[in-house]
């Protein structure tokens, strides 16, 4: 599992004093630390210094006061909140101490599916700049609605993440999230604008081209799904290129799905970049709600936007920092569509401890999986992206892997397809059977769960251009 | 030695013929092809007179093959001709990972043989008066 919380040791002594000059600059203004060729050398960049360096106290004192602000614009204008404000007996109009939020009632999924189409949203649909919903393949769609404000709000947050991997106004980013209502493509996109880089706005598809132009333009960083960037590695590869060399790209910000260490290292291997993970969901903004900085210990989250709780997932009550549980957001500065509490059933942590790259940001862990998303597998709670992180023990695999349950009988079956990588050697059957025997060895020990190992052959296993699909569940159809 | 190609097939319908196709419109002539079967796959083992160029051409039509180096023996088309080879390599410790025999004009037959210790079996064969041949002479 990711999440080594021991801090890296600084470099060097001058990456210190670069923070601190960041830190003496940055007084009470939002400023963007650059000198003339936009980069700090040596050091780490900031898109807002003042807000991502900020005395903790002082950023207590903003959330405490974007809460009222919230809380009162949630019970004066959407009338789910009004009743579940009442039915809780809180009183939005004296909430004065940020500990008190453990006592306010929750928003689910199924709230923002029953307000459909608009039922959720603070201001007169006619007010609001933009919607952006997903997808609604099990009720209806849940729609979120954005004005100027938080759009430019959710641009700042994306800003912030180009500058956690280094790129600034000089930078051309390529986009290769899809474009529409999916909430990747644009918040990217709006990112860019903010920052002031050049965009690239590729959108997803056509992965021959993306390559072409990441190549023909320099292309410094790229954003799209991790699945996606080692499907464009691979394609780039099989042109003939050797874009860890032959290609500018230096940053890639990759989200909206989960990212082994392995498929990690093998993209920024190929790629040769600083792979950094984002996090975020439509339904509270979209991408931006926490990012990694080079550092790779952990998303610094963006806590004057939102407040990230931690909760046992049974009892809903808040757990210590460090311990693992669902996360739930309440936002702090959305106009249109404010959430209080929303259960997000994504599991992660707070890291205790301070980042070496300066943030006072907190930092949360990387995804480990969903609770709703999680297999029961012979009664046994398993996360697909435990499989990942065994199958990246294997050099003789690549990260592209499909999970089959099926039922035999009363039990579940579980089949594990891989992809050896090209150099490994078909020629003797006892070699590929090893390799099937020490794989299923390996995840029976580490998940608990018979695995029957399937090599097969090359490309055979989907490729994706967007979110992979790494899971078919045919026992309910038996 | 010579290079075999080894393919590595699912068992499904019509690859093997999918494959055969693709040599053939590559105009590559093969030689001999013997195949591994397990339950779930098959690896094919092929003889070919272009090895280099059949496994380009297969990797491009997205199976995966690949080059590996195997003996490739003359040995006189008569009864007893492998036992003499076999005992050599009893004889020099030699072990066999898979062999197999095909027909070649003149009263030769070529045994096919994957071995762990090159070296020790190039020298058994001289011993009895065998000949490993290059691709060349195929």
């Amino acid at each position: 599992m990711a999440g080594d919380c021991t801090p890296k040791p600084v470099k060097n002594a001058a990456d210190w004093v670069i923070i601190m000059q960041l830190f003496e600059r940055s007084d009470e203004s939002e400023v963007t630390v650059t000198n003339s060729q936009g980069k700090v050398s040596g050091g780490e960049r900031f898109f807002q210094p003042a807000i991502e360096c900020m005395d903790r106290t002082a950023l207590a004192g903003l959330q405490l006061q974007r809460l009222q602000d919230t809380l009162a614009n949630c019970y004066n204008n959407i009338g789910f909140y009004r009743n579940s404000l009442d039915q809780a007996g809180i009183d939005p109009f004296t909430f004065s101490d940020l500990d008190n939020l453990r006592f306010l009632p929750f928003t689910t999924k199924q709230d923002l599916r029953d307000a459909y189409p608009f039922g959720m949203f603070a201001i007169d649909v006619k007010q609001v700049q933009r919607l952006h919903a997903s997808s609604g393949t099990t009720g209806n769609a849940t729609v979120v609605g954005y004005t100027q404000s938080d759009i430019d709000n959710w641009g700042d947050l994306f800003a912030r993440c180009i500058a956690l991997v280094g790129g600034g106004p000089e930078s051309i980013l390529q986009v290769s999230y899809g474009y529409g209502l999916f909430t990747g493509g644009l918040g990217a996109h709006e990112g860019g604008i903010r920052m002031g880089s050049t965009i690239l706005p590729m959108s997803s598809g056509n992965t021959k081209r993306q390559v072409q132009m990441m190549r023909d333009f320099a292309v410094d960083i790229l954003a799209c799904t991790p699945s996606y960037a080692l499907l464009i590695a691979d394609t780039a590869i099989d042109l003939g290129y050797d874009p860890a060399n032959d290609f500018a790209l230096s940053g890639a910000i990759l989200g909206a799905e989960p990212c082994s260490e392995g498929m990690r290292h093998e993209i920024e291997g190929k790629l040769g970049v600083k792979v950094v993970d984002i996090y975020g969901l439509s339904e509270v903004m979209g991408p931006g709600v926490s990012c990694e900085c080079r550092y790779q210990m952990g998303l610094h989250m963006a806590e004057d936007h939102f407040i990230t709780e931690i909760l046992d997932p049974e009892s809903l009550q808040p757990l210590p920092d460090g311990e693992w549980g669902e996360v739930v957001i309440t936002t702090l500065t959305k106009q249109c569509s404010p959430l209080i509490r929303y259960r997000t059933h994504d599991i992660s942590r707070i890291l205790p401890g301070q980042c070496w790259c300066g943030r006072t940001l907190r930092r949360m862990d990387r995804i480990a999986g969903r609770t709703d998303d999680m297999l029961i597998i012979r009664g046994v709670n398993v996360f697909p992206n435990q499989f990942a992180e065994v199958l990246a023990e294997f050099t003789e695999l690549t990260s592209y892997y499909q999970i089959v349950l099926t039922r035999q009988g009363p039990l579940d079956h579980v089949t594990l397809r891989v992809e050896p990588t090209s150099d490994f050697s078909f020629d003797e059957i006892r070699r590929i059977e090893r390799l099937e025997r020490s794989v299923g060895a390996e995840l029976r020990s580490n998940l608990q769960v018979n695995v029957e190992v399937q090599v097969v052959e090359p490309m055979s296993i989907e490729r994706s251009e967007g979110k992979a699909r790494r899971i078919i569940d045919n026992r309910s159809d038996e | 030695m010579i290079d075999q190609l080894t393919v590595f097939l699912e068992n499904k319908k019509g690859r093997l013929a999918a494959l055969c196709r693709a040599l053939g419109d590559a105009g590559i002539s093969m030689h001999a092809l013997t195949i591994a079967d397990t339950e779930r796959y098959g690896v094919v083992r092929i003889i070919a007179d272009n090895p280099t160029k059949a496994q380009s051409v297969l990797s491009e039509q997205g199976f995966r093959a690949s080059l590996t180096k195997v003996l490739a023996v003359e040995v006189p088309d008569v009864p007893g001709g492998l036992a003499q080879l076999l005992e050599a390599f009893e004889l020099a410790d030699v072990n066999i990972e898979y062999a197999y025999c095909f027909s070649a004009a003149d009263g030769k037959a070529i045994d096919v043989i994957r071995i762990d210790d090159n070296e020790a079996a190039e020298a058994a064969i001289q011993s009895i008066g065998y000949r490993a041949i290059a691709s060349e002479g195929l």
